[in-house]
C-alpha cells in the first residue's frame, strides 16, 4: 500500500479504456465536457416535484429529451418494463454504464472473459424515492400490494448486479457506499481488484437521483443546502465565493471501465489515462463537518500522491470537492498546504458549481473531467466564483476555462462521515 | 371477449411490456410471455388490485396462463 514508485512498482497497471456519463448538463461524455467547457450551468429551479413547501428550491436534474440533442430518453436505453423494476438511481447508472461499456468495445466471449470482467458501481443513499412510495403503502395498510420489486429496486448494488446481468460481466460483482465520497472509492478500489489480480477488467462508478422530496428535505435539515438563490438558480452553486450558502443537488452518474494495460493494449483499445495513485483517510471527528485545516484531506491527498509515485510538481490540475460550503476553504488550505510553493502553478477548480453536487456520482463524473482535462489540456471552471472568501496563490478558474498543459490530475472526494478519498490519473 | 378477459389482457401487456397480439388465452405467463417469478408476483397483485379479489397463495401459483386468470377472476366475481 505504501508502495512508492507507481507505474514501476511491478504491480499491474490500470488503465481507462471507456467513459460514460449522464448529469445535469446531459447525456454522454463529449456533450456534457463541451457544455462544461463552455461555462454553462445544469442548475434550475426543480421540476421533479413542486418544491415550493421546502426551503432549497434548485437543483441539477437530468434534461430529458431526444438522444440526439444529449438528453435523456430512458425508453432507449432501458425497456419501460425493466424500468419499473429500478429506481432511478438504477436508471442513471444504467446508461452511464451502458455508454462506458460500448465506449470500450470489451466485449467478452469466453467463459474465461467474461469471469475477469467485473463491476462496482456505488451510490451514496440509494433508491431513496422507491423507499418513500413503499413507506406510504406500508403506512396506508396495504402491505400485502408492496410491489416484489420495491427490495432489488431499492438496493445500492442492483446497479452493479443490473450491468452484469445486461453484459454478462461474471467476475467481481461489488458495491461502495461511501456517501460524497462513493464514486471515487469505486473508481480506486476497482483499480485495486485489478493491481491485484481479482479481474482483468472493471466497470466502476457511482450513480445517484436523489432530487425528491425526501432527498432535499432532509438535507435541508441538516442545513447543507444552498436556498438564498432559488430566484436564481444559476448562481446558487458557488464554490469558494463568499456568498455562497450551501451545495446544490444533482442527479446523474459516471462510470469508466478500468482495464489491466497489457489486456488493453492487446487488444489495441483506446487508452484515455491511467490510474495511477489512490489515497483514503478517515477524520475520525464529526458526522458531517471536517476537522480544523481539514487534516483527512490532507492524508488522503498526500497518499495518493504517494501511491503514485508523483510530486506536487508534477500534478496540473486538481479537480475539488469544492461543493459551495462553509468547508471549500478548509480544503483549500489543505491543498496549499501539501502543494507548498508548487500551489503557484496549480490549477484547481470545482465542476459543482455548473453540474451541482452528485453524491455518490460526483467522484465519478470528476475524474471523467480530470481525465478529458489532460486529453484536452484545459483546466474546466469554477462558475460564480466572483468574489473569494480566502484569497490563494492556487488559480480557481474562476468564470472561465484555462489551457493549461496537465499531465497529472488529482480528483478529490470527500462524505459524510468523516470519509476522503483521492485519485490520481496521468497521461499514458 | 368477456370485460375481464379485456381488462386481464391489458394489465398483462402493461406489466410484461409484451405486444397485444401475443397475450392469447393459452398464452403462459412464463413460457410465453418473458414473465419472472417476481414477474408473476407482481400481476397477481395487479389483478387483486384492479379486480377488488383476493387470489391466495395457492390459488395464485396455479395461474400459469391467461386463461387460467380469466377463469380465476371470472369465478370470484361471479360468486
Amino acid at each position: 500500500m505504501l508502495q512508492s514508485a507507481g507505474a514501476n512498482s511491478g504491480r499491474r497497471r490500470v488503465v481507462v479504456t471507456g467513459m460514460g456519463m449522464v448529469g445535469p448538463l446531459g447525456l454522454g461524455v463529449e456533450n456534457v465536457w463541451s457544455r462544461l467547457i463552455a461555462g454553462e450551468s445544469g442548475i434550475e429551479r426543480i421540476t421533479h416535484f413542486d418544491p415550493s413547501d421546502l426551503p432549497a428550491q434548485v437543483a441539477g436534474q437530468v434534461p430529458e429529451g431526444p438522444t440526439s440533442e444529449g438528453k435523456l430518453t430512458l425508453s432507449d436505453w432501458i425497456s419501460v418494463k425493466d424500468q419499473r423494476k429500478m429506481d432511478r438511481f438504477i436508471h442513471m447508472g444504467l446508461v452511464a454504464a451502458t455508454e462506458a461499456v460500448e465506449d470500450s468495445g470489451w466485449k467478452p466471449q469466453t467463459e474465461e472473459d467474461k469471469c475477469a470482467t467485473g463491476v462496482m458501481i456505488g451510490s451514496g443513499i440509494g433508491g431513496l424515492q422507491t423507499i418513500y412510495d413503499a413507506s406510504i403503502t406500508v403506512h396506508e395498510g396495504r402491505a400485502k400490494r408492496l410491489s416484489p420489486f420495491f427490495i432489488p429496486s431499492a438496493l445500492i448494488n442492483l446497479v452493479s448486479g443490473h450491468v452484469s446481468i445486461k453484459y454478462g460481466f461474471q467476475g467481481p460483482n461489488h458495491s461502495v457506499v461511501t456517501a460524497c465520497a462513493t464514486g471515487v472509492h469505486a473508481i480506486g478500489d476497482a483499480a485495486r481488484l485489478i493491481m491485484f489480480g481479482d479481474a482483468d477488467v472493471m466497470v466502476a462508478g457511482g450513480a445517484e437521483a436523489t432530487v425528491c422530496p425526501l432527498g432535499i428535505a432532509g438535507f435541508c435539515s441538516a442545513r447543507a443546502l444552498s436556498t438564498g438563490f432559488n430566484e436564481t438558480p444559476q448562481k446558487a452553486s458557488r464554490p469558494w465565493d463568499k456568498d455562497r450558502d450551501g451545495f446544490v443537488m444533482g442527479e446523474g452518474s459516471g462510470v469508466v471501465v478500468l482495464e489491466e494495460y497489457e489486456h488493453a493494449k492487446a487488444r489495441g483499445a483506446k487508452i484515455y489515462a491511467e490510474i495511477v495513485g489512490y489515497g483514503m483517510s478517515g477524520d475520525a471527528y464529526h458526522i458531517t463537518a471536517p476537522s480544523e485545516g481539514h487534516y483527512g484531506a490532507f492524508r488522503a491527498m498526500r497518499s495518493a500522491l504517494k501511491s503514485a509515485g508523483v510530486t506536487p510538481a508534477d500534478v496540473g490540475y486538481v479537480n475539488a470537492h469544492g461543493t459551495s460550503t462553509m468547508a471549500d476553504d478548509l480544503e483549500l488550505e489543505a491543498v496549499e498546504r501539501l502543494f507548498g510553493d508548487d500551489a503557484r502553478t496549480l490549477a484547481m477548480s470545482s465542476t459543482k458549481s455548473s453540474t451541482g453536487h452528485l453524491l455518490g456520482a460526483a467522484g465519478a463524473i470528476e475524474a471523467i473531467f480530470c481525465i478529458l482535462a489532460m486529453r484536452d489540456n484545459v483546466a474546466p471552471p469554477t462558475l460564480n466564483l466572483d468574489n473569494p472568501s480566502r484569497e490563494s496563490v492556487i488559480d480557481r478558474v474562476a468564470h472561465t476555462a484555462q489551457q493549461r498543459q496537465i499531465n497529472v490530475a488529482l480528483s478529490n472526494s470527500f462524505g459524510f462521515g468523516g470519509t476522503n478519498a483521492s485519485l490520481v490519473v496521468r497521461r499514458v | 371477449m368477456s370485460e375481464i378477459a379485456d381488462k386481464v389482457k391489458k394489465i398483462v401487456v402493461e406489466h410484461l411490456g409484451v405486444e397485444e397480439s401475443k397475450v392469447t388465452p393459452e398464452a403462459s405467463f412464463i413460457d410465453d410471455l418473458g414473465a419472472d417469478s417476481l414477474d408473476t408476483v407482481e400481476l397477481v397483485m395487479a389483478f387483486e388490485e384492479a379486480f377488488n379479489v383476493e387470489i391466495p397463495e395457492d390459488a395464485a401459483e396455479k395461474i400459469a396462463t391467461v386463461k387460467d386468470a380469466i377463469d380465476y377472476i371470472e369465478k370470484q366475481k361471479a360468486a
